[in-house]
């Protein structure tokens, strides 16, 4: 598989033109959704359990959930842009096709999509940060670093979802995808309660989903408790999920465009 | 490339299997700068995915292909940065305008970013799709839409301009627009690979065209050539009440074939063709036998009779 060259650039630039013609109603969504995230479960269920015996580190609900939200979001942002776009684009507009009828190969096409589905996570989370900071949610500075991990989660969720799209006919597996994967860890992932709450068999599921990993560590840096060893760790989880994920779309890409 | 004039297409025994699928079963062609050059042939006969070899994105299976002097295996993205594609589905992104989809499309060249804007404008023109520019693409008409593919296959001023099908399924006005702007290009020396299954067409559009069935090469030549070669030059059409279980009217009109009258006669589910140099003196000779045809008519041969006579089939089903 050869590495992808300027016409990456170029397919993103293709992608972020379309994407201005419907930025609004998307930015919207992306603000949208934190807000009511962040004032239902935040406010109203926050109040409720700092109540309690609350979160661990002596933390608000708030401050606990919204880093983990923010990460989650960039698994939904990723997963949507790399799913029904993909096979879109590979079966029903052609869109892969006319690209590689120019100098572009289907490297090219893959870098360009991963560039344009980090565009799209990294602008959404920012969006998030700024709403997360007009809650009062941040409980430090350095709640920013969320916004590396919800990057990187975002590529260790778009690589395998794009290579499991170019393998695809139909798009009913989306759904299946949807439901049977990307619901549970949205809620089982430790965005919403410490994973050590699950009964043992869930809480290492939980550990195996890169979305744990990504909102452990996005909460880790923004409430200033992170640890070298298990940041590292972390990161390297998510890495090896985009590494593996990249090399079997690159593969899938491959086959299915060169016939 | 040096001084050498070279084929600008050149294969020879190409082949694409699928499978255990054969789509093209062996083909030799040979590409000259500044022709416009056709595959003639029905659906499924392999046009399309000769097309895909010659573009440089599917690769051969086996034989040896050439194109503009290259190894397609080797410098397909060198090849392809001198080729504008037409694909036989339309595949404009249509998230986008007109215009974006031509300045889109001319990044992938490496085109400077001012002659694309440039040459996106000429082109627009060019297609008579200028006062669409701000469109998206989504709405048009199918007719334009081929025009604006068109207007991208050129955007970087190709060598060669591969065309899969034009204008199927266009209404015969639009297909009359893209059969005059195709023709200007060719005036202007670009060289045109076309593949159609409309004879009509590859009368109009082509210098020189191959009939292809079933992944072969069944003839090649000039559209006048090849009528000249394959058939006679007038044809008479016939058309009998339907006879249920009675001898047949082509057996009737044996005699005439026996005496020369005829050189051959074709018997299709509707009519009856009746092959001679001399329509209206075969006509004669017909009602002469006591035959009496609902309609007759006299014309002169065309493509599809030569693919009729080399398959023994009718272009479009
Ligand atoms: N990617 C493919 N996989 C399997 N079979 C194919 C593929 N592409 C084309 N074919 C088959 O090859 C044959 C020739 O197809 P094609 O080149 O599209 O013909 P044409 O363009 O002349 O109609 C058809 O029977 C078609 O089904
Ligand atoms: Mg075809």
């Amino acid at each position: 598989m050869a590495l992808p060259g300027p016409a990456a650039t170029s397919f993103f630039v293709q992608r972020l033109t379309a994407h201005r013609h419907f930025w609004r109603s998307s930015a919207l969504g992306s603000v949208l959704e934190p807000v009511l995230f962040l004032a239902a479960m935040g406010l109203t269920l926050g109040t409720l359990v700092d109540r309690g015996p609350g979160v661990p580190g002596g933390v608000g609900y708030l401050a606990f959930l919204a880093p983990g939200l923010l990460v989650a979001a960039a698994m939904q942002t990723a997963t949507g842009e790399s799913s029904y776009p993909v096979l879109g684009a590979l079966k029903w507009d052609r869109l892969y096709e006319a690209v590689l009828a120019t100098p572009a190969r289907p490297a090219d096409v893959l870098a360009g999509h991963l560039l344009y589905v980090a565009f799209r996570v990294t602008t959404s989370a920012a969006a998030f940060l700024v709403v997360l900071v007009l809650f009062g949610a941040a409980a430090s500075p350095l709640v920013v670093l969320a916004l590396p991990v919800a990057l990187l989660t975002g590529l260790a969720f778009a690589a395998p979802v794009t290579a499991m799209a170019a393998r695809l006919e139909e798009d009913a597996a989306f759904a299946a995808l949807q439901r049977f994967l990307i619901v549970p860890m949205f809620l089982f992932s430790g965005t919403f309660f410490p994973v050590a709450q699950l009964p043992v068999a869930l809480e290492w599921f939980a550990y195996a989903t890169p979305l744990w990993h990504g909102v452990a560590l996005a909460r880790d840096l923004a409430l200033e408790t992170a640890e070298a060893g298990s940041a590292l760790l972390h990161v390297g989880y998510l890495l090896l999920w985009t590494a593996a994920g990249t090399w079997l779309a690159a593969r899938a890409l491959q086959r299915r465009l060169v016939r | 490339m040096g001084g050498m004039v070279e084929s600008l297409v050149r294969a020879r025994g190409l082949v694409k299997r699928f499978g255990s699928y054969t789509a093209v079963d062996g083909i030799d062609v040979d590409i000259e700068p500044g022709e416009s050059f056709g595959f003639l042939g029905p659906n499924g006969a392999g046009k399309s995915t000769t097309m895909r070899m010659v573009g440089a994105v599917s690769p051969p299976t086996a034989g040896e292909l050439r194109i503009l002097g290259m190894d397609p295996a080797v410098d397909g993205p060198a090849i392809r940065a001198r080729l504008g594609v037409v694909p036989q589905t339309d595949n404009l992104d249509l998230e986008l305008t007109v215009e974006e989809n031509l300045l889109v499309y001319g990044r992938y060249f490496g085109l400077p970013r001012a002659t694309v804007r440039e040459r996106t404008a000429e082109l627009l023109d060019f297609v008579q799709l200028t006062d669409r520019a701000k469109d998206r693409v989504e709405p048009l008409s199918g007719g334009m839409k081929r025009r604006v593919t068109i207007a991208r296959a050129l955007v970087n001023e190709p060598d060669v301009v591969l065309l899969d099908e034009p204008t199927t399924g266009l209404d015969p006005q639009a297909r009359h627009v893209l059969w005059e702007r195709l023709y200007r290009l060719k005036q202007r020396g670009v060289t045109l690979v076309l593949t159609t299954h409309y004879m009509d067409e590859a009368e109009q559009l082509c210098d020189r065209l191959v009939v292809m069935d079933r992944g072969r090469i069944a003839a090649e030549g000039s559209p006048a050539g090849l009528i000249a070669a394959w058939s006679t030059r007038e044809v008479l059409e016939l058309r009998f009440p339907v006879t249920e279980g009675g001898p047949s009217h082509a057996a009737a009109l044996a005699p005439l074939a026996a005496r020369g009258a005829v050189e051959r006669v074709e018997e299709l589910p509707d009519r009856l063709l009746l092959y001679t140099a001399d329509g209206d003196a075969a006509l004669s000779e017909v009602l002469a036998l006591g035959l009496r045809p609902l309609s007759s008519l006299v014309r002169r041969s065309s493509l599809e009779d030569v693919f009729l006579r080399l398959t023994g089939r009718t272009l479009v089903d």
